[in-house]
């Protein structure tokens, strides 16, 4: 229904990934519009993370090509080093595993995730070391971004507190500020919602739907969480066993026979249930 | 109570028991050399073996006391061993009765440590303790500065003292500068020691062979230790940080080996000597000038007196001690200080944030390295003679245990550090065999018990909620 | 020619002597992922034991060198075991689960203790001793110049080749052996199903310090000299042997051994004596860059 939108935000085609002889994602295409969700599901093991880890530059994939449409220009993300796909490309993401620095504040979180912005500000820390104005205004605009997420994500009090000392449920939500804070393109989310509690679910739904409506960025969306997945996502796409089996809007994924096979077993498995 | 004892006696005894089976060939047998013959022969000394294993026993045996919550009888214990330590009993060698008292003390403040503990969180907690607190963090560190800047005019300011105190500074540069590197940026460089060679050799050349004074070679010889640091770190900063510690420590050795080889251009083994101190305004510290110079004294119209370069070299080293710490407080504030620290947090969330973890690293290394040329340099100066002795691996290790005593990433940590382990073994002179076993043994120990450090508070690089005087956000 | 056999007879002895401490490093890496940077010193002790026991079977009078050598590699194993144990439970035990570099550092301050302990207690002079076994035969003789290999060299390889064998047969067939790989596959995974994890690492480091006890009778027998500061440099060597063989790996700790021996008498026989530690330092920094799974270790995978 998206596609006819224009061009896509991302175009994965045929991406697939080889670990010695596992084959964690085989042939695997999809489009990802700007100002949508987009998800990805499927059972454990399917490649989700794996798709995942290849657009952002963690794994070089075996086969395939990953185009992010940028501003002016088309990255080519297959080609291009982990960091720079953060860098330059502007592809943003969370993890399964919460990775935060939490030795380090929350503010200081945000503040690290606006390294580049602010790395060229202080003139590769020459005008920065000098104390020049200009880099002192760009600190200043860094901490104002900073200030409005935290306002949006309800830890403004707890700003100053180690980012390690945090409740799971914020560490979450500071993760997803902190990814946004680097002024994404395109964010990808690692399973927003996993050990959250029903509130902070919907607290997430919310989060999640004004960075599509206000942001305008485009959200990949990796979730087991069906709640979240079906309420807010535009667009689903589901992977089984590394293989793409449906695509379409929820409503549509919800009712393919191959959907409801890879989640509930074969037929004669499920009657055992 | 009696079964606990009991297991409290048997846990003794094997402890015991294993220091007895370490101790017994390695202590009890010592080889010494025997008449003209080349051989050796044993000198016996299982006395000095029984008396360290029953230290080892009440000694442990006090600590599980204290563990159980008896910390009276721990702390009785503890008394006694001191008592016998310090009596005129005829122990086997001098070093016993240290190792006995020693064992004594360590009982008493495990046993006070609780209270001791308490009172010191109490009263942190208490208003007029935050507020303390917070003023000492805050004017501490210019006590401290006022302190070192005064001494060379106050009484204490001997020739021992000022020997001393250059000494110390050169140790909190170089901890300084490790720090960057290792606290701040969590890359565990154990071949730092090369980078303070890059530095004296470059002083050393440049000074003697081309004639160019300490000021102009100082921003040189920075240069070129940073730029070694990033020819060396370049192609290792993507190692996962135990094999990096390893590959530094592979490629200081090296540059000492290469050092001790090429003849044509070190001199070897031999060293450097003769090397030109510092000059003030173009001035030397001499009793007469060479040819076309003038001495300082002559300068200023005082008396000469041989103090007074020292007190030159302890100012410079000051100066350049305090120039590291202004600059890594300031960058520690930049985006790439915190980008180091967001680093040794977690370099695979770096990556996510489009942080280049390589350059990141980089800058850490040159800059660490280059203060360590800095303080190279001066080290060539004031010592007018420098050999490959001085730049071996155990050099390294005494910086890191600098850095990891006083509590990685904080400056005033290393600067206690540096006082409590290069001045206190200086200062007693009697303790300079066993220093460098204390020195293994802190690190163990402050692994174990307190593995952040003497100084463990870390200050934000800034603040969304400025502190209110008077506590409180 | 003969100059070369003679050089290759000469390195696989060496190659020997660093296998076998190799094995204590790449056994504790593979089982807690840490540079037991205090091994090289483990050997160090292990050659002083040794260097004591041959003089205590002097003063005994024990005068078959078999019997003393049999006697003497008993208790050097043993005692040094104690030495691996006894750190392993200080220094490295309460460790777990602190930071990552942690455990290193507080090798490195072991390593240092030890050393100064036995500077302390048994002074800095080189000690010489553990000349029990002399003579030799001729290979053969070409160019004039006559190939010879000692009764030690054959002992020293003999010795190597029996316990490496005993100690692969340990690993792969028995109960011991299982619960080691079981520790360092997954070590909640072992604990879960009722392996004593703890223990099980005690035991890595014990073997792993009786092996360095060997090497050290062993250099000891060979060199005839020792100091307190020999495990420095022995133990950065082995470790390198270590990581070229691949790291975690039994047979590339051998073979890692083999192949640094023949580098440094090679290089020392053909180049320069003077840089043959820089050559040895050299391939530990090559390695790590360009390979650092070495020759028979797995690739890591990073995990996300």
């Amino acid at each position: 229904m998206s596609a006819s939108q224009g061009p896509p935000l991302i175009d994965v085609e045929h991406l697939t990934m080889r670990f010695g002889g596992l084959l964690a994602v085989d042939d695997v295409s999809f489009v990802a519009q700007p100002h949508e969700i987009t998800a990805i599901i499927g059972p454990n093991g399917a490649g989700k993370t794996t798709v995942f880890n290849c657009i952002t530059g963690f794994y070089k994939p075996t086969i395939g090509r990953l185009t992010l449409r940028g501003g002016d220009r088309d990255y080519l993300l297959e080609r291009m080093l982990g960091h720079e796909i953060g860098q330059r490309a502007k592809v943003a993401r969370t993890f399964q595993n919460i990775r935060l620095f939490p030795g380090m504040t929350v503010l200081e979180n945000l503040m690290v995730a606006q390294h580049n912005k602010l790395m060229h500000a202080s003139g590769w820390s020459v005008f920065g070391l000098l104390g020049l104005r200009r880099y002192r205004k760009a600190e200043e605009e860094g901490v104002e971004l900073a200030r409005g997420w935290l306002e949006r994500i309800a830890l403004i009090d707890d700003a100053d507190r180690p980012a390690g000392e945090l409740p799971y449920g914020a560490q979450r939500r500071l993760e997803i500020a902190r990814a946004m804070c680097t002024e994404p393109r395109l964010l990808c989310l690692d399973e927003p919602a996993a050990g959250l509690n029903p509130h902070e679910s919907a607290e997430l739904n919310r989060l999640l739907v004004s960075i599509r409506e206000r942001d305008g960025v485009g959200v990949l969306l990796i979730e087991h969480d069906m709640s979240v997945v079906m309420n807010i996502s535009d667009h689903i796409v589901v992977l089984d066993y590394g293989r793409k089996i449906a695509e379409g809007a929820p409503a549509e994924v919800q009712r393919d026979p191959a959907v409801i096979r890879a989640y509930l077993g074969t037929d004669d498995e499920a009657i055992d249930g | 109570m009696g079964a606990r004892l009991s297991s409290m006696l048997k846990d003794a005894g094997l402890t015991a028991f294993v220091a007895a089976a370490l101790g017994i060939f390695i202590v009890g047998f010592r080889t010494v050399d025997v008449g003209s013959r080349k051989g050796l022969g044993f000198d016996y000394q299982f006395a000095d073996l029984a008396v360290a294993v029953v230290t080892i026993f009440f000694g442990r045996l006090g600590l599980s006391l204290a563990a159980a919550g008896l910390r009276w009888p721990s702390m009785v214990l503890g008394a006694a061993m001191i008592a016998a330590g310090a009596s005129p009993l005829e122990l086997p060698s001098g070093f016993l009765h240290w190792f006995v008292a020693l064992g004594g003390v360590l009982l008493v403040i495990r046993g006070v440590w609780p209270w001791a503990n308490d009172a010191m969180t109490a009263a942190a907690g208490s208003r007029s303790g935050v507020v303390l607190g917070r003023a000492g963090a805050k004017w501490s560190g210019w006590l401290l500065l006022a302190a070192a800047v005064a001494m060379p005019f106050t009484p204490f300011g001997d020739q021992k003292t000022m020997d001393l105190g250059v000494l110390i500074l050169t140790y909190v540069m170089l901890g300084w500068g490790l720090n960057i590197v290792v606290g701040l940026a969590g890359l565990l460089d154990l071949g730092y020691v090369a980078f303070y060679a890059v530095g004296a050799y470059s002083y050393a050349l440049l000074s003697t062979q081309h004639g160019l004074g300490f000021w102009v070679v100082l921003p040189i010889a920075g240069m070129m230790a940073a730029l070694f640091g990033v020819l060396l770190g370049f192609p290792v900063l993507r190692l996962r940080g135990d094999y990096l510690a390893i590959v530094t420590l592979g490629f200081g050795e090296i540059i000492r080996l290469v050092i001790l080889n090429w003849f044509d251009l070190t001199n070897g083994p031999a060293g450097i000597g003769s090397i030109p101190g510092p000059t003030l305004f173009g001035a030397v510290f001499a009793e007469t000038a060479p040819a076309g110079k003038q001495t300082v004294s002559q300068m200023l119209g005082i008396p000469f007196d041989g103090i007074h370069r020292l007190i030159f070299l302890y100012y410079i080293i000051l100066f350049l001690a305090l120039i590291t710490n202004l600059f890594t407080q300031r960058m520690r504030r930049l985006p790439v200080g915190r980008a180091w620290e967001a680093l040794r947090e977690d370099e695979t969330a770096c990556r996510a944030l489009g942080i280049n973890p390589t350059n990141t690293k980089l800058t850490a290394f040159a800059v660490g390295a280059m203060f360590a040329g800095f303080a190279g340099s001066f080290f060539a100066a004031k010592q007018r003679f420098i050999s490959p002795e001085s730049f071996v691996f155990i050099e390294s290790a005494i910086i890191l245990a600098i850095v990891v005593l006083g509590g990685m990433g904080s400056q005033i940590g290393v600067v206690l550090a540096a006082v409590l382990l290069i001045g206190l073994p200086e200062w007693f002179r009697d303790l300079g065999n066993y220093r460098m076993l204390a020195f293994g043994l802190a690190m163990v120990l402050i692994m174990v018990f307190r593995p952040r450090g003497l100084v463990a508070h870390r200050e934000p690089s800034l603040r969304l909620h400025p502190i209110k005087p008077g506590g409180g956000r | 020619m003969a100059y070369f056999s003679q050089q290759l007879i000469n390195a696989i002895t060496l190659g020997a002597i660093y296998g076998l401490i190799a094995v204590g490093y790449t056994m504790v890496y593979g089982i807690i992922g840490m540079i037991n940077f205090a091994h090289g010193e483990v050997f160090m002790i292990g050659a002083f034991i040794s260097l004591i026991g041959f003089m205590i079977c002097g003063l005994l009078g024990i005068g078959s060198a078999p019997v003393a050598i049999l006697l003497v590699l008993l208790m050097a194993m043993a005692f040094s075991a104690v030495y691996g144990w006894a750190i392993e439970r200080t220094a490295y035990r309460p460790l777990r689960g602190s930071f990552r570099l942690a455990p290193l550092i507080s090798a490195i301050g072991v390593s240092i203790a030890l050393q100064n302990y036995v500077q302390l207690v048994q002074g800095a002079r080189p000690k010489p001793g553990g000349d029990v076994v002399s003579g030799g035969f001729n290979l053969f003789s070409a160019d004039g110049f006559d190939v010879r290999v000692t009764w030690l060299q054959i002992i020293i390889v003999l010795v190597t080749v029996v316990l490496m064998m005993g100690f692969t047969w340990l690993i792969a067939r028995t109960p011991l052996g299982r619960r080691q790989r079981a520790c360092e596959q997954d070590m909640k995974m072992a604990a879960l199903l009722g392996v004593n994890v703890d223990r099980t690492i005690s035991l890595t480091f014990v073997l792993g310090a009786a092996l360095a006890a060997v090497a050290g009778m062993l250099f000891l027998m060979y060199y005839g000299v020792i100091d307190f500061f020999i495990g420095f440099l022995a133990g950065i060597k082995a470790f390198t042997a270590a990581v070229l063989g691949g790291i975690g790996s039994l047979p590339g700790a051998m073979l890692g051994g083999l192949l640094i021996g023949l580098i440094e008498v090679f290089w020392a026989a053909y180049f320069s004596s003077e840089y043959k530690d820089v050559a040895a330092f050299a391939i530990l920094v090559l390695v790590l860059i360009f390979r650092p799974s070495g020759l028979l270790g797995k690739p890591e995978i990073e995990k996300v």
